[in-house]
């Protein structure tokens, strides 16, 4: 048996190893006090408690997962055939490093297999949730607005989604053999294609009448959006930066699109109360376009509920990923992310005498989601104050 | 009335062959079929074998008319014994006909699972008895919580209380199946010892306090926080309503008018949730039922999905829509019924 160190060089050890974290939510703090009057909502937003727990807690994983390679104290994939199964505070005989939450079934350090496992889920999460709105926005507010075969088409599709099981979602979509086929990379070009065709249509309404910026604008987004959509869909980046692996992408076609209905929903439904303003029928009457309308005088005002409904679902898609790793689909089994690490942990043997294993990864889930539905309620609260 | 559930019933029936049309061909994939293949013929088949295996057995017909097959308008074919050339079943262990039948869902005949060697038609009814006593057991529990933490939150808008209880279905509803699941286990199984971690006991010798409370925990959990704040924004709108304010100038106390006045109208929006939580609680139920090894719908959901036994998870995904579709008419309807401001058209 290894030698360990007590619960209180545990506690101080995990904190310490926190630093970058702290200090990062240290000057965030400080600059939202010291600029509160001149940043509106966001500087309103640490008023209650709720406020500065949500907006703490989500900065707190988010400079986690910036700062992993200084938070963690070892690679996440390193395995020590010594240390397999250690408890929490474990003292390594070779290198006299303490494994702070113990180590797993292969010696893997838990804490930093956890620390690694933020950034995943905290670049996956996000960016899934950003493309599951624009795809929902493109689809809502045309449905919305026009109401008839449109709304009927759209809406008989996002419930036959919805009516899906999400788990036999996932086990059609992010199965092994599915990557041979085409269907995830046919399922990712159609739905990035939706931020490139939403912003282009956004600045085109703009800016059709003054070319000189319409060009500029349209320009920037063809030529990024041809970019990042080359390395996403094609892995043909020609400057190599954007690439994504085919399990990763597996994965974020399927988030995107199970989540996207949702928000397609919430957009038509805003769409209809909205476009029964009174300022719509001005511009209505001005004679501005359909989009026009539906992108720079419905999509504004809508903003309130749809930012708080972002920030629930990147929560939601963060536990979506989790099911995912659960269940084993789509990551690998090396990977760091929570979902994988749960599952590991979650086995009878496991969680009878190592329970670390499955409970820290848990706990660090569960805070961010917590983060993210803190901050959510918090800028609901915010907003119906206005 | 009618009009309005016939329409309903289309569009279901709709829904249910359009999904079905989906889960078929996602089945059918050639990888996917491939993986049927290498469970069912032995070890270290060739591609040959494989490819023979799949030929034999219909697997490369066309896909419409094994579709047609799988719903019933178009018959059954055996196989046929490539030594002797007559025909045999297409699985044994199901007792398939030897002849050419129409025999498709609409006839009652959900296929033969290739994973579990059986009739599904034989499997899935005890499963789904055996979900449904997970199910109702949650629902026991978990509605009364939430409606209790809903009502007592929102009677008292910004109260302390209701800071108190929002936080806290804020944080359950931060929880997921397998994150409470792990924690209770550990928890209360591991370390305290008072509670069975597994559920495979409930169905051998009967449900008992040890070893069901932590499946049934771990999904209450989850949906109490929704529920619960579903019913708080709804008592928070009806306790400013007018009738409240009178009830209370009339000189009632704040209790008789929370129960007499408030509570009905309150409720009315937290059935149509409660409704709408079973499609929810069936991810939960395919979590937990691996988590705790309980062998009911979602185990066999899992079993059937990762084996890819063709008939069966159609079986399982034709059923978990019709329940989702069931529960979104049932709300509606339910709707229209509890509150006769809205009539159904």
């Amino acid at each position: 048996m290894t030698e360990t160190v007590g619960f209180l060089e545990i506690a101080s050890g995990i904190v310490l190893r926190f630093w970058p974290a702290w200090i990062g939510l240290a000057i965030l703090f400080a600059g939202i006090y010291a600029f509160k009057p001149r940043l509106g909502l966001f500087g309103e937003l640490t008023n209650t408690w709720v406020g500065v727990l949500g907006v703490g807690i989500c900065a707190f994983w988010l400079l986690t997962a910036i700062f992993a390679q200084l938070v963690a104290p070892v690679d996440p994939g390193i395995q020590n055939a010594v240390m397999k199964n250690s408890v929490p505070g474990g003292v390594d005989p070779a290198t006299g490093r303490v494994f702070l939450l113990g180590a797993d079934l292969y010696g893997r350090d838990v804490f930093s297999r956890m620390v690694y496992g933020a950034r995943i889920v905290l670049t996956i999460a996000p960016a899934a949730t950003l493309i599951a709105v624009l795809v929902g926005a493109t689809l809502g507010l045309p449905a919305g607005y026009f109401g008839g075969k449109i709304d009927s088409l759209l809406s008989f599709l996002a419930n036959l989604v919805l009516a899906f099981p999400v788990i036999l979602l996932f086990y059609l979509l992010v199965t092994p053999g599915i990557m041979d086929t085409p269907i995830p990379y046919a399922m990712a070009g159609v739905l990035f294609l939706f931020p490139i065709v939403f912003f282009g249509v956004l600045f085109y309404t703009r800016f059709s009448t003054r070319p000189e910026r319409l060009y500029l604008a349209l320009g920037i987004t063809l030529v990024l959006g041809a970019w990042i959509y080359s390395g996403l869909v094609f892995d043909a980046d020609p400057l190599g930066i954007v690439s994504i692996e085919p399990n990763e992408l597996n994965i974020f076609v399927a988030v995107v699109f199970a989540s996207s209905p949702g928000v397609y929903r919430i957009v038509r439904g805003l769409t209809l109360d909205i476009k029964t303003r009174d300022y719509v029928s001005a511009a209505q009457t001005r004679g501005e376009t359909p989009w026009y309308i539906m992108l720079w005088e419905i999509l504004p005002n809508a903003r309130g509920p749809l930012i708080v409904d972002t920030c629930l679902r990147i929560g939601y898609t963060t536990i979506l990923l989790g099911t995912l790793g659960f269940f084993g689909l789509g990551m690998g089994p090396e990977s760091p992310d929570w979902g994988t690490a749960i599952k590991d942990g979650s086995k009878v043997a496991q969680l009878r005498l190592y329970y670390w294993q499955g409970v820290t990864p848990a706990i660090a889930l569960m805070s961010l989601v917590l983060g993210l539905n803190l901050l959510a309620d918090a800028l609901r609260e915010e907003s119906l104050r206005d | 009335m009618i009009n309005f559930i016939l329409r309903r019933l289309g569009v279901m029936l709709l829904t249910m062959l359009c999904l079905s049309a989906v889960v078929f061909s996602f089945v059918n994939l050639d990888p996917n079929l491939r993986k049927l293949a290498i469970f069912n013929t032995e070890t270290r088949a060739s591609d040959a074998d494989i490819e023979n295996w799949l030929v034999r057995n219909g697997y490369r017909d066309n896909f419409v008319v094994r579709y047609a097959r799988w719903i019933g308008l178009a018959p059954k074919q055996p196989t046929i014994d490539p030594s002797t050339g007559k025909t045999v079943p297409r699985f044994r262990f199901c007792d398939e006909p030897t002849e050419p039948t129409f025999s498709g869902v609409l006839q009652g005949d959900l296929g033969c699972s290739t994973a579990l060697r059986a009739k599904v038609s034989d499997r899935l009814p005890e499963a789904l008895k055996a979900t449904g006593i997970l199910m109702f057991w949650v629902m026991i529990v978990m509605v009364p919580i939430s409606l209790l933490i809903g009502v007592l939150a929102g009677m008292r808008e910004g109260s302390r209380l209701d800071r108190g209880l929002s936080v806290g279905s804020i944080a359950s509803t931060a929880t997921p199946e397998y994150v409470s699941g792990v924690i209770f286990t550990a928890l209360f199984a591991s370390y305290l010892g008072w509670l069975n971690g597994s559920a495979a006991t409930a169905q051998t010798q009967g449900i008992s306090f040890y070893n069901f409370t932590l499946p049934i925990m771990t999904m209450a959990i989850y949906g109490i926080g929704y529920i619960a704040r579903m019913t708080r924004a709804s008592m928070a709108e009806v306790m400013t309503a007018q009738y409240i304010r009178t009830a209370r100038l009339k000189g009632l106390n704040f209790r008789s008018v929370v129960v007499k006045h408030a509570l009905r109208n309150a409720l009315i929006a937290p059935f149509t949730v409660i409704m709408l939580q079973f499609p929810w609680l069936l991810t939960g139920v395919v979590i937990v039922e691996t988590m705790f090894n309980y062998k009911g719908f979602g185990w066999l959901l899992v079993q059937a999905a990762s084996n890819n036994d063709i008939d069966m998870v159609l079986a399982c995904a034709l059923i978990s829509v019709v329940l989702v579709l069931m529960t979104q008419l049932i709300s509606d309807i339910g709707y229209a019924f509890l509150n006769p401001r809205i009539r159904v058209s």
